[in-house]
């Protein structure tokens, strides 16, 4: 028995009575925190696996503990070269799409902010924001028909790339590792930015006119607008899209990697998640699998918090 | 009317033009996919058909009408959708209520437990043994096991918070109990977040692939995107061994099916529409 002291006993009889007299409130958050422990936080204790000679028949925590080995035969085992192909390829996929993703809903919503033309707005962004609403199953099925090169037919995009020359005659684009970054990569600016514009637009509605016209009446132009007045004013904005970017760096979209990959492209599209699943889930290797998991979230988890705290430091916007 | 600079116009011009490439663009897969279902066989192979159907067939259509697994699916997919939304929507609407409550005990504590989630994840493999482990690799566990969502509870939350005090303080002296707090007075003061909220859920329960496809085995349980993905990689595998001669192009019949999962979206569109764009605007994502 562990004895508690009076002051602790106290606390509890106290909190005992307020949850008491208002238990209808604390009844209906139940139902939520049961809900996160069982589906959410009882699988992050199942990360233990990492740790573990893991033996479907004993469990979890039944299986025998072996400290860091799997890790170290993650990474320098027979998976080595797959397990830093995928690092590398996470990390580079996540980069390229940063730096060409993120610029274009900003540009898409500076241009949306442009068109006083209600309807022709209204008309060209219920077109721009289809594709998000679709699924990865349907838009990687376009994209594999469009981009499909066969015997018989080829795909009207592949048949269009190769005719401007883009792509070399009887290349088969989604066979080929070098096109697997540039497609996955375009694949999402085609499904997301005019989705993604919606919060940037929203930010540009925000700012006050009246510092447009102050602009104006100094003498400035267009681009000096849009430098030190839009910019500005979606500040805060942007600083939270690009930390919640990068905390979400290593979470690649394994869906549509995982629907648009084959061997042949495993050499540039094969991400860590999309290597857990090939290695944990369809070769059955759970602990390698889960220490390879495990290794993803806790530096997605350190990419989130550094970014955050940087922001705090130099713009004061923070997620927390 | 005020006066343009120069630079103004043209700017506006270019917007006025590079928007409507883009939504084109954004347009054409879909438009282009109707076009080639509908085309017959030797237009389409010679590469005839770029935008506007070729020698209308509509044969495969009439082939997917008469394919039992496809209506088994897209029943199924309708099943999960709507009782996995109402799921989603009684415990993010009950949790974000409680949240929304200034004198809730462990406020931030709490807060902090469904945000967290948001940032770490325990990873697939976990999240899979908890599945099996728990006895919902089947149907149950796509409906309970899934959907709900840090970011729309936190959505939910910041709406509630902003309902005005004084009519709560009304219903309590009038003896209104929580729950008919939330009916009467929440749930119709906030009408725009919950349709946003309910239609982020459906449309991620309708378009949602990966563990269904992990825990759906039984053939009878499949939803549509698994079926449809099963239809698509049958057909490359089918295509690559042997090119069979069909009365229509095999590629016809992938577009048929992927026209087919766009419908219901494009059905709910307009609603999606009219709301999402209010409803992403209403909370930040702050914690």
């Amino acid at each position: 028995m562990v004895k508690s002291d009076p002051k602790e006993q106290n606390k509890l009889i106290y909190y005992g009575k307020i949850i008491l007299k208002d238990w209808q409130l604390y009844v209906l958050v139940i139902p939520m925190i049961i809900w996160y422990i069982l589906w959410i936080y009882k699988p992050m204790a199942g990360l233990l696996i990492a740790f573990k000679n893991y033996k479907p028949n004993l469990g979890i925590l039944g299986s025998d503990f072996i400290g860091f080995t799997n890790f170290k035969f993650l990474m320098t085992g027979p998976y080595a070269q797959q397990f830093w192909q995928a690092f590398r390829n996470t990390f580079l996929i996540s980069l390229y799409g940063l730096i060409f993703g993120f610029p274009v809903p900003i540009i898409l919503a500076l241009l949306f902010s442009e068109i006083t033309h209600n309807f022709y707005r209204r008309v060209m962004q219920t077109f721009a924001f289809l594709p998000h609403f679709l699924s990865e199953v349907t838009i990687t099925g376009l994209v594999l028909t469009l981009l499909y090169k066969g015997e018989v037919t080829t795909g009207v995009i592949a048949h269009f790339l190769t005719s401007i020359g883009l792509v070399p005659e009887g290349t088969s684009i989604i066979q080929t590792a070098e096109y697997f970054r540039p497609l996955y990569i375009i694949t999402g600016i085609w499904k997301e930015s005019g989705y993604n514009s919606i919060v940037y637009f929203a930010a540009i509605m925000g700012i006050s006119p009246v510092l447009y016209e102050a602009l104006k009446v100094d003498g400035g132009n267009k681009f000096q607008e849009i430098r030190y007045v839009t910019f500005p004013g979606m500040a805060p904005t942007l600083v939270i899209m690009i930390i919640l970017r990068i905390g979400r760096m290593l979470s690649v979209g394994y869906e549509r990697i995982i629907l648009l990959y084959n061997a042949n492209t495993y050499k540039t599209g094969d991400v860590l998640s999309s290597f857990v699943y090939r290695i944990g889930l369809e070769n059955g290797n759970q602990a390698i699998g889960g220490a390879a998991d495990m290794f993803n979230a806790i530096i997605g988890f350190t990419l989130v918090v550094g970014a955050n705290y940087i922001s705090r430091q130099i713009s004061e916007t923070s997620l927390w | 009317m005020k006066r343009l600079t120069k630079s103004e116009i043209i700017f506006k011009i270019l917007a006025y033009i590079l928007i409507g490439l883009f939504s084109i663009m954004a347009l054409y897969p879909v438009v282009y996919a109707f076009s080639a279902s509908i085309s017959g066989k030797i237009p389409y192979e010679a590469g005839k058909v770029v935008l506007l159907p070729k020698e209308l067939n509509f044969q495969v259509y009439k082939l997917i009408y008469e394919d039992k697994g496809f209506w088994i699916s897209y029943v199924n997919s309708l099943f999960y959708t709507t009782y996995g939304t109402a799921w989603s929507m009684l415990i993010s609407i009950t949790g974000a209520y409680a949240l929304s409550k200034k004198r809730l005990l462990f406020r931030r504590q709490l807060n902090f437990f469904v945000v967290f989630t948001m940032w770490f994840n325990a990873g697939m493999v976990p999240m899979y043994l908890n599945y099996v482990n728990m006895g919902v690799a089947n149907k149950w566990g796509i409906i309970v096991a899934f959907g709900v969502q840090a970011y729309n509870i936190i959505l939910l939350r910041n709406y509630f918070e902003g309902v005005p005090h004084e009519i709560e303080e009304a219903a309590t002296i009038d003896g209104a109990t929580e729950f008919q707090m939330i009916r009467s007075i929440y749930i119709p003061m906030s009408k725009a977040a919950i349709a946003t909220v309910t239609l982020f859920y459906a449309t991620s329960r309708w378009n949602g692939y990966f563990w269904a496809r992990m825990l759906l085995t039984d053939p009878m349980e499949l939803n549509m995107q698994v079926y449809m993905r099963i239809l698509v990689e049958n057909y490359q595998k089918m295509f690559d061994d042997m090119p069979i001669d069909l009365p229509y192009a095999a590629d016809s019949y992938i577009f048929a099916i992927l026209v087919c999962s766009i419908i219901p979206v494009l059905i709910v569109y307009p609603y999606i529409q009219q709301y999402f764009a209010k409803g992403v605007n209403l909370g930040g994502v702050k914690g």
